[in-house]
């Protein structure tokens, strides 16, 4: 059994209410911050962590606390992004849903550090009943005295908000977020300025995942230099990784980032195998967003190492042949699936969120879906494979925000890795409507030159 | 004007506009169009967007900017309950597009569509997150997972028990 520090309490019963989160040793974190620390030393055991953004970008979060802007008498915020909306992330409504209480601990932590008075949760619309969750859970810790006025006598006010957004994957972009949280249509802003410094209502504001924010507390507990000692590298402490695709069991798993991808796929103690007993062709490691890599390169990496389940290794190789932690969504695709369908529900899940303000974006993703349900319907032509890569090499970057990326990202892998698939559907219009092209080679041993 | 929240719902809507500051009451936009979605009948016709805009002191075009901006305000009638079933890829490898091919025979109606009676409506949506649980669809505030097709069978027999509970 790996180290939890995230998930270790959620099979408490009850754990949800704030008696049995209290009688489990919950809030002691925030009586130290708030009682025994100043504001730069709680920041400095962030730092210290070497905790690094989990919402995808993995940006270090004690750095991006330092960069806040403090002009006098301007008011400042922490938003908590609750939007999770990637395809294969479910994790932040798992925490959410079974331990409210960790994640107000950590915002109560995070908003004394920042000097947020006022603390807002954006989460998705979809999300309405975890939304209910977290409002019992602020009345709960309200009237224990962890929310409010003068928090445990330091002078010190600050009250949660709960902000139900309404079904937009871009308003987990921060600036979207930002904007929709204003009241507006969920349109990315320009950067500069940045959020620090002018964010939510012009005022210094910073956006933290929801995983973030909880994993602050062990941080706290336990002081961020032994927090830094839990996996690898620059993959400290535990991640999060929701699982999900053709495997025995899916669902959310801590993990502390050493393990490997094998172990995770494989193990009885994580995802326990591809179902159905078949074999694993494909696996997108960290959310619909990052490139999609075929079974031999999941598992090992080009130089033939094992590959693991950290930042460092799973993005080893780049692009070419390698992929990325992301979001920590994490979707397995066995030996029946197509590739050419499955990048095709990518690129209509992108062109459906594009929010249209950049023309590559907005008109690149539309094109995008138009070829690939084209070559999946057995109409493709052999000119399209070029045509799918060359739009999405005109899309990535040169949009405002990184949604064109994301966008692009799947499709380019999806041909980088699976051409002879696509070739193949065009080859076999009518073949394809019927059957599969199957695991092929994808599985097999890679060659690594001596 | 006709449209109007009943005293819940205005008490309702009261706390949802404290969560911002003095001349910040737009950014309880979008929480209260979804109350009013909510509260008249799972829509929101330009009345009660117009509604909306008069309670938060906004423009009726701010109102309608963000109300076709977002993929869960519906701008048209639907019926009493929305199957709202998850389509991308990790539901589709976990076999939603058979679970939305039995819905459609079920209920004898295409994506985007109303049963005659008034009941169901279909709609096809993008991941809900619940990807591990898949296949999947949100039914109101509630999300229905892990489906099969007598899990299906069961569902629409529920809701229609209650609708006749109701009447
Ligand atoms: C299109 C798009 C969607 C995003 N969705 C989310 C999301 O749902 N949740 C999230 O935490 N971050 C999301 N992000 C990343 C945020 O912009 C931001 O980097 C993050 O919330 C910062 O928090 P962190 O540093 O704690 O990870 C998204 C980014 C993009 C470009
Ligand atoms: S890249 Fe796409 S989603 Fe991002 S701002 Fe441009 S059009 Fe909008
Ligand atoms: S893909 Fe269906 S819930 Fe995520």
């Amino acid at each position: 059994m790996g180290v939890k520090l995230l998930l270790e309490k959620a099979n408490v019963p009850g754990i949800r209410t704030y008696d049995v989160y209290r009688r489990e040793g919950g809030y002691t974190a925030a009586e130290k911050a708030l009682k025994e620390m100043s504001i730069e030393a709680i920041v400095e055991e962030v730092k210290k962590s070497g905790l690094r953004g989990r919402g995808g970008a993995g940006f270090p979060a004690g750095m991006k606390w330092s960069f806040i802007a403090k002009p006098e008498g301007v008011p400042r915020h922490l938003v908590c992004n609750a939007d999770e909306s990637e395809p294969g992330t479910f994790k932040d409504r798992y925490l959410m849903e079974f331990l409210p209480h960790l994640l107000l601990e950590g915002l109560l932590i995070s908003s004394f550090a920042l000097g947020s008075n006022d603390t807002y949760i954006y989460i998705r619309g979809e999300y309405a009943w975890v939304a209910d969750i977290l409002e019992d859970a602020i009345v709960e810790a309200t009237k224990n005295g962890w929310l409010g006025k003068n928090i445990l006598g330091t002078g010190f006010d600050c009250m949660v908000h709960v902000h139900r957004g309404a079904g937009a994957y871009i308003c987990g972009e921060e600036t979207a977020l930002i904007e929709s949280l204003e009241g507006k249509r969920g349109n990315p802003r320009i950067k500069p300025p940045f959020p620090a410094i002018q964010g939510l209502w012009m005022r210094p504001t910073v956006v933290n995942n929801v995983e973030t924010l909880a994993a602050v507390v062990p941080i706290i507990k336990m002081g961020g230099v032994e927090y830094a000692k839990i996996g690898v590298g620059r993959s400290t402490g535990t991640k999060l990784i929701s699982a999900c695709g053709n495997i025995n069991k899916p669902g959310v798993y801590e993990i502390d980032m050493t393990i490997s991808v094998e172990d995770f796929i494989y193990s009885d103690e994580y995802c326990g195998g591809i179902a159905g007993g078949k074999k694993l062709k494909a696996c997108i490691p960290g959310g619909s967003s990052v490139p999609i890599l075929p079974a031999n390169l999941l598992l090992k990496t080009a130089k033939g190492e094992t590959r693991y389940m950290n930042y460092e290794s799973l993005s080893d190789g780049g692009f070419a042949t390698g992929s990325m932690m992301g979001s920590g969504g994490f979707i397995v695709l066995d030996e029946d699936q197509c590739i050419v369908k499955n990048t095709l529900t990518l690129a209509r899940f992108y062109r459906h969120e594009s929010c249209g303000q950049c023309s590559p974006c907005r008109e690149g993703t539309g094109w995008m879906e138009k070829i690939l349900q084209k070559i999946e319907l057995g109409k493709g032509e052999s000119s399209d494979i070029d045509l799918l890569w060359d739009i999405q090499r005109k899309i990535e970057g040169n949009t405002i925000c990184p949604l064109g990326d994301a966008a692009a990202w799947p499709v380019a892998a999806a041909i980088r890795h699976f051409r002879d698939e696509f070739e193949w559907h065009i080859q076999n219009r009518e073949l394809s409507q019927t059957s599969n092209f199957g695991l092929q080679h994808y599985a097999d041993p890679i060659h690594v030159p001596a | 004007m006709s449209l109007q929240f009943n005293n819940e719902q205005m008490t309702e809507f009261k706390r949802l506009v404290a969560h911002y500051p003095e001349g910040k009451q737009k950014s309880a936009l979008l929480p209260a169009l979804n109350l009013a979605q909510d509260s008249f009948g799972g829509w929101l016709p330009t009345e009660a967007m117009d509604y909306v805009a008069s309670l938060l002191k906004i423009e009726p075009i701010e109102v309608y900017e963000v109300a076709t901006f977002y993929s869960m305000y519906n701008l048209k009638p639907v019926g009493k309950f929305v199957f709202e079933v998850c389509q991308t890829g990790p539901c589709m490898i976990s076999g939603s597009d058979n679970i939305i091919a039995y819905i459609q025979k079920q209920l004898d109606i295409k994506p985007g569509e109303t049963t005659k009676d008034g009941i169901f409506t279909l709609k096809l949506v993008e991941c809900l997150g619940a990807c591990g649980y898949a296949p999947m669809m949100q039914v109101g505030k509630i999300y229905r997972e892990h489906l099969t097709k007598e899990k299906v069978d069961a569902i629409i027999e529920e809701y229609r028990m209650q609708v006749v509970a109701l009447n």
